[in-house]
């Protein structure tokens, strides 16, 4: 097993608790930060540290933070965003329900890096019961003086909310989920102005994901240039990788980034290897809106090499041979399951979630949920395939967020990759409807 | 007989629980609080917010009622109509999908006699699919009011599920506790 950054107490009884947490070396970040560290140096050691978004964009977070507008007298917030909803993810909330001070304790630390004095945690809607533990742990963060007016006798004071969302898979997208915090649709706004700027009631803002805000302490007490030294390249330290789909292990793993895909799925410290001794069909590697890779290709890159679990490896060979680490969530899927269904059901997925304000979505999606519907239910014409294409094609780039792109790859990339399969359902469309039916034959060959 | 209008009036811990969402932020922007204010008024007022809830919100918030409308029907965790006592939030997206959850949600389709967004005629439940809970590792689940259900991967456990439901009250909101 690599490095636990992130996991290493995850078990601990009572570390949910702040005595236990303490025990473990809790909040020693914090005393760092803000009695010997000035703001600027918290952030020149995230940037050495090489951290990236672990939302799912991968920006380096170091940067995200230097680029935050310091106005005189204006105030500027951190905003966490746990509202996590990407298909496939459930890192974030298994992390915050098991060490919500984990995530306090980088909310102070971060905040004290921005200059921040409200910071606020965006939590979706669903999981209630995962706000009620944080607002417990903060509570006993007040009362031990971690949080609230002049923390640790610093002088530096901090107020920590949380906020839940209303079952919206937009408010992930970091200005929709402004928009939220303010009580508003979560309608994405137009950029410029970037939340650094103009975020949170008109004022600077930083939006970072629970598991990137969550690794900061760790870079605080041991210093950027030693969490540098973890992973591969720029794909630096731990990333907690969510695996589903059908596999014998599912769950949540910190991995060192790097370890081999090939590892990832077979070795039993991860997912164990397919279920029911099936062969691996698929994969999906990022969360839903990242492009499917068939077998072949998730476990070697288009050139043969191995691939590897880090930003650069997975997105070799782009998207023809290639897809995204995005947010760490491993789809699997085995050699019984249905490509055409499933590139249908994240179409559906992403036709009710688009907000509706630009047409190439809002259509769109719905164009390519219907256009797949009857391919799936043996209604599918010749000329649908390219549509399909075409239409996402139509949708990429030309919405104001990012939905209108995380929509359309999975339908470009499923027909890239097994454009035989859609073919098959529409041409046998009485055999591709028989109960438990599944295409069988060759998969396309993919050119690098 | 005289008809009586039913004022919308929340409990005193609700309004406590509301006014300190409302404290988390800055002032002439109680506006905010919107979202945790009508989960609050949900588990208040049976499980959905009819038109003079949302109007009891925005006269709590000092806003115009559309306001509380745009929002309330713009985030999918609001019911707008009444809903039967335990509303079954089955997640229907493609990593719960991979283990199941289509056949789950045909089942409990045929086991209650219900379509999607139906009430049992006993009113006890409510159909309602909804996109990913991130419990993707732990499919096929859902969700009823705050608390996850996972791993109903067979019937015997749905059925389990089921009579374990019709036997079950609601959990008592944090606030009352």
């Amino acid at each position: 097993m690599g490095l636990k950054i992130l996991t290493e107490h995850i078990n601990v009884p009572g570390i949910e608790t702040l005595k236990v947490y303490r025990k473990h070396g809790g909040y020693k970040s914090v005393e760092k930060a803000v009695k010997t560290m000035s703001p600027e140096e918290v952030v020149e050691e995230v940037k050495t540290s090489g951290l990236r978004g672990r939302g799912g964009a991968g920006f380096p977070t170091g940067m995200k933070w230097s680029f935050l507008a310091k106005p005189e007298g204006v105030p500027r917030y951190l905003v966490c965003n746990a509202d996590e909803s990407e298909p496939g993810t459930f890192k974030d909330r298994w992390f915050m329900e098991k060490n919500p001070h984990a995530l306090i304790e980088g909310m102070i630390t971060s905040s004290y890096a921005l200059g921040a004095n409200t910071s606020y945690i965006y939590i979706r809607g669903e999981l209630l019961f995962v706000l009620r533990i944080l607002e417990k742990a903060i509570a006993e963060a007040y009362a031990a003086g971690l949080l609230g007016k002049n923390i640790l006798g610093s002088g530096y004071d901090l107020d920590l909310h949380v906020a839940p969302g209303g079952g919206a898979y937009i408010c992930g997208e970091e200005t929709a989920l402004l928009e939220s915090l303010e009580g508003k649709r979560g309608n994405p706004r137009n950029k410029p102005p970037f939340p650094a700027v103009k975020g949170l009631f008109q004022s600077p803002t930083v939006v970072n994901n629970v598991e990137t805000i969550s690794s900061v302490p760790w870079i605080v007490n041991n210093g950027g240039a030693e969490y540098a030294k973890i992973g591969i390249g720029r794909s630096t330290g731990t990333k907690l990788i969510s695996a589903s789909g059908n596999i014998n292990n599912p769950g949540v793993y910190e991995i060192e980034l790097g370890v081999p895909v090939e590892e990832f799925i077979y070795s039993d410290q991860y997912c164990g290897g397919i279920w029911k001794g099936k062969q691996l069909k698929a994969v999906v590697p990022g969360g839903s809106s990242v492009p499917i890779l068939p077998a072949n290709l998730i476990l070697k890159t288009a050139a043969g090499e191995d691939r590897l679990m880090t930003y650069e490896s997975l997105s070799d060979g782009g998207f023809v041979s290639g897809s995204m680490l995005g947010s760490g969530a491993f789809i699997v899927f085995d050699e019984d399951q249905c490509i055409v269904r499933n590139t249908w059901n994240y179409a559906r997925f992403y036709h009710h979630e688009s907000c509706g304000q630009c047409s190439p979505c809002r259509e769109g999606t719905g164009w390519m949920e219907k256009v797949l519907h009857r391919i799936e239910y043996g209604h599918g014409h010749q000329q649908d395939i390219d549509l399909l294409v075409s239409v996402s094609k139509q949708i990429e780039g030309n919405t104001i967020c990012p939905l209108g792109d995380a929509a359309a790859w999975p339908v470009a990339s499923a027909i890239r990759h097994f454009r035989h399969e859609f073919e098959w359902h529409i041409n046998n469309p009485k055999e591709a409807t028989a109960p438990g039916a599944v295409y069988r034959g060759q998969l396309d060959a993919v050119t690098a | 007989m005289a008809e009586t209008i039913n004022e919308v009036k929340f409990s005193d811990e609700a309004m406590a629980e509301i006014q300190r969402y409302i404290s988390h932020y800055p002032e002439g922007r109680q506006k905010s609080a919107i979202l945790p204010i009508l989960h609050i008024a949900q588990a208040e007022f049976g499980g959905w917010v009819s038109p003079e809830v949302m109007d009891k919100v925005a006269e709590i918030l000092n806003i115009q009622p559309i306001e509380v409308y745009e929002v309330a029907t713009f985030y999918t965790m609001f019911n707008l109509k009444p809903v039967g006592k335990h509303v079954l939030e089955v997640c229907r997206t493609g990593p719960c999908c991979l283990r199941g959850a289509d056949q789950m949600i045909d089942m409990i389709k045929q086991k209650l006699n219900i379509e999607e967004g139906e009430t049992t005629a006993d009113g006890m439940f409510t159909l309602k699919p909804v996109e990913c809970l991130a419990s993707c590792g732990t499919g096929p689940m859902l969700q009823v009011r705050e608390l996850f259900y996972e791993n109903i991967d067979s019937e015997e456990k749905l059925d389990q599920f089921l009579e374990m439901m019709r036997n079950k009250e609601h959990e008592t909101p944090v606030w009352k506790k």
